[in-house]
């Protein structure tokens, strides 16, 4: 017995090493292509970057405009998408049996593969062209649907890690159901919806199709949610494809500011995640 | 069933429970006199959790669970469609076999139960933290980081703590699984001598795999096996000259 264990720890260590070994190299693999994206905006973009561009919209030189506008439209987004979504969540994790949850859940199956263009042509008839106009809040609506099945889907892969255990004992001192889901099971899984609904924002800040047809663009600086709104994603796109030099560094001081954005937005959400854990 | 006496707290009569295809529970009557202690004893998967959880309609979030007969306290049936669960569970208080504290401070663990129950007096809950957590010993370990997380407890100050947010809440019945068994002799004694003292004022239901605890601090102690309820007697009875076969050869230690 003594001898056989001797011979195997040398096998298991060389065994152990290797997996550890790819392990270290897929992951740098992969950092490898994320690094390269990013080292590369910066080093196209950051010369470009400057005040007036901040300052100014585009009728002046500038894209605050842009900046103003992907803000707006996220942030109505989120404010639609995240009690939809996280509501739906709760609903999925606390009915795993039923017949309705399991529709509900192949639906939100369906809609995270519907390509996003066609959400936006959806918008599009339903807001934009009964209100005769191109507006922010057709975008949004836009942006909020497929914000809808990444926090839905997260909320619920969340709600389910919480331990039987822990509703029990809230359920054996008497809490009612609605008070189990808010004092005791929301909090629990706070960090992990907070982590779903970082990651649907950062998507949505990227993208140009569904705006297309719903906020459309607009050169000028503008709040109101009725009228056309333009987007940085929208706007690199217009940008990227002239064939004027200058429009091109635009361009790329425009997908630094947006990279930056969504870095900022995750690091601070981090930060509020790690708090809220103490 | 007009012959009830006023005295017992707890009933059950012809109850059957089944998880799915597996009948866990099998023509159950037992009768519960308030201001006892009954011990609940028998081998592991015979069903004294599965009861237990009867008592205070727990299994109502198994979702395969199905329970047939009648189970009263204080004379009416909780499994009346009329029956408030939650104010049932008020009543009905539960110790797990496992701790389960919420993940917040220590404070609102055991305050959490007293504030939803609509007191709103900080100094009264307050008073009520402090002394729930003085009567199971736990006082002094934790005084000084009341608003420390209660996941950082040891596995046995978080039964203790558990136990502390059940007593708080004052229910009639308590319902204990296991309470010491993840605990040193010193706490195991602490909260012996805590169960004695409630029964004063409660009706307490003990799972116990300790048969000197079942003896030590029992009034009545009830032998399950296989989902059968096989004796049920005064403890002093049951250990000395129990009446079923299979009970002497448990409590002797004889089984298998
Ligand atoms: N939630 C559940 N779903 C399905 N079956 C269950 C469930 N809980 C318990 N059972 C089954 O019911 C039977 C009785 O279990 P129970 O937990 O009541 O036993 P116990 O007497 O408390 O055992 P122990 O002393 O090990 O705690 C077992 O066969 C168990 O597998
Ligand atoms: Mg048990």
């Amino acid at each position: 017995m003594v001898e056989i264990q001797k011979k195997r720890i040398p096998w298991n260590l060389i065994k152990d090493k290797l997996f550890l070994s790819i392990i270290l190299v897929l992951s740098f693999l992969i950092l490898v292509p994320v690094i390269w994206i990013l080292g590369y905006i910066f080093y196209e973009g950051f010369s470009y970057v400057n005040w007036s561009l901040l300052i100014g919209d585009e009728r002046n030189g500038g894209i605050l405009n842009a900046i103003v506008g992907s803000l707006i439209m996220v942030i109505v987004a989120t404010l639609f998408a995240v009690p939809v979504g996280v509501l739906a969540g709760i609903f999925l994790s606390e009915n795993k049996q039923s017949r309705f949850a399991e529709i509900i859940r192949v639906l939100v199956d369906v809609l995270q593969g519907v390509p996003s263009i066609v959400i936006g042509i959806i918008a599009y008839v339903w807001i934009v062209l009964p209100l005769k106009s191109f507006s922010a809040f057709s975008g949004a609506l836009a942006l909020s649907i497929i914000m809808l099945p990444v926090i839905i889907k997260n909320t619920e892969e969340s709600l389910k890690l919480i331990p039987g255990l822990l509703k029990e004992a809230a359920y054996s001192i008497g809490a009612p159901y609605h008070k189990v889901i808010i004092d005791i099971v929301l909090p629990a899984c706070l960090s992990g919806i907070l982590t779903g609904i970082l990651v649907a924002i950062a998507r949505v800040f990227g993208e140009t199709a569904p705006l297309l047809f719903t906020a459309f663009g607009n050169p000028d600086l503008q709040f109101s949610l009725f009228k056309p709104m333009e987007a940085l994603p929208p706007l690199i796109y217009k940008y990227a494809s002239s064939p004027d030099t200058d429009m091109i560094h635009k361009a790329w001081a425009a997908s630094l500011i947006l990279a930056v954005i969504v870095l900022i937005l995750n690091i601070s959400t981090r930060l509020v995640i790690k708090k809220l854990k103490r | 069933m007009a012959m009830t006496k006023e005295k017992d707290k707890l009933k059950v009569e012809m109850l059957d429970l089944f998880y799915g295809a597996n009948h866990a529970l099998k023509k159950i009557n037992i009768k519960i006199p308030a201001n006892n202690i009954i011990a609940f004893i028998g081998p592991s998967g015979c069903g004294k959790s599965s009861l237990l959880k009867c008592l205070n309609r727990m299994n109502d979030l198994v979702s395969n669970a199905v329970i047939t007969g009648l189970v009263t306290l204080d004379n009416n049936d909780i499994y009346d469609k009329k029956q408030d669960v939650t104010q049932l569970r008020r009543k009905v208080g539960m110790v797990f076999q496992k701790p389960n504290p919420f993940p917040k401070s220590i404070f609102d663990n055991v305050a959490y139960g007293i504030r939803i129950s609509g007191e709103k007096n900080k100094q009264k809950i307050t008073d009520i933290v402090e002394d729930s957590l003085k009567r199971v010993g736990l006082w002094k370990e934790v005084e000084n980081r009341l608003f420390d997380s209660a996941l950082a407890l040891s596995g046995g100050q978080a039964q203790r703590l558990c136990i502390a947010r059940t007593i708080a809440t004052q229910p009639e019945v308590i319902l204990m699984d296991e309470p010491t068994s993840a605990l040193d002799p010193i706490s195991t004694q602490v909260i012996e001598e805590l169960i004695l003292e409630l029964k004063e004022s409660y009706t307490v239901v003990i799972v116990t795999h300790n048969m000197q605890q079942a003896a030590r601090i029992s009034d009545i102690t009830s032998f399950f096996y296989l989902g059968e309820i096989i004796e049920v007697n005064p403890t002093h009875k049951l250990f000395t000259t129990p009446e079923n076969k299979l009970t002497e050869k448990y409590v002797t230690g004889r089984f298998g």
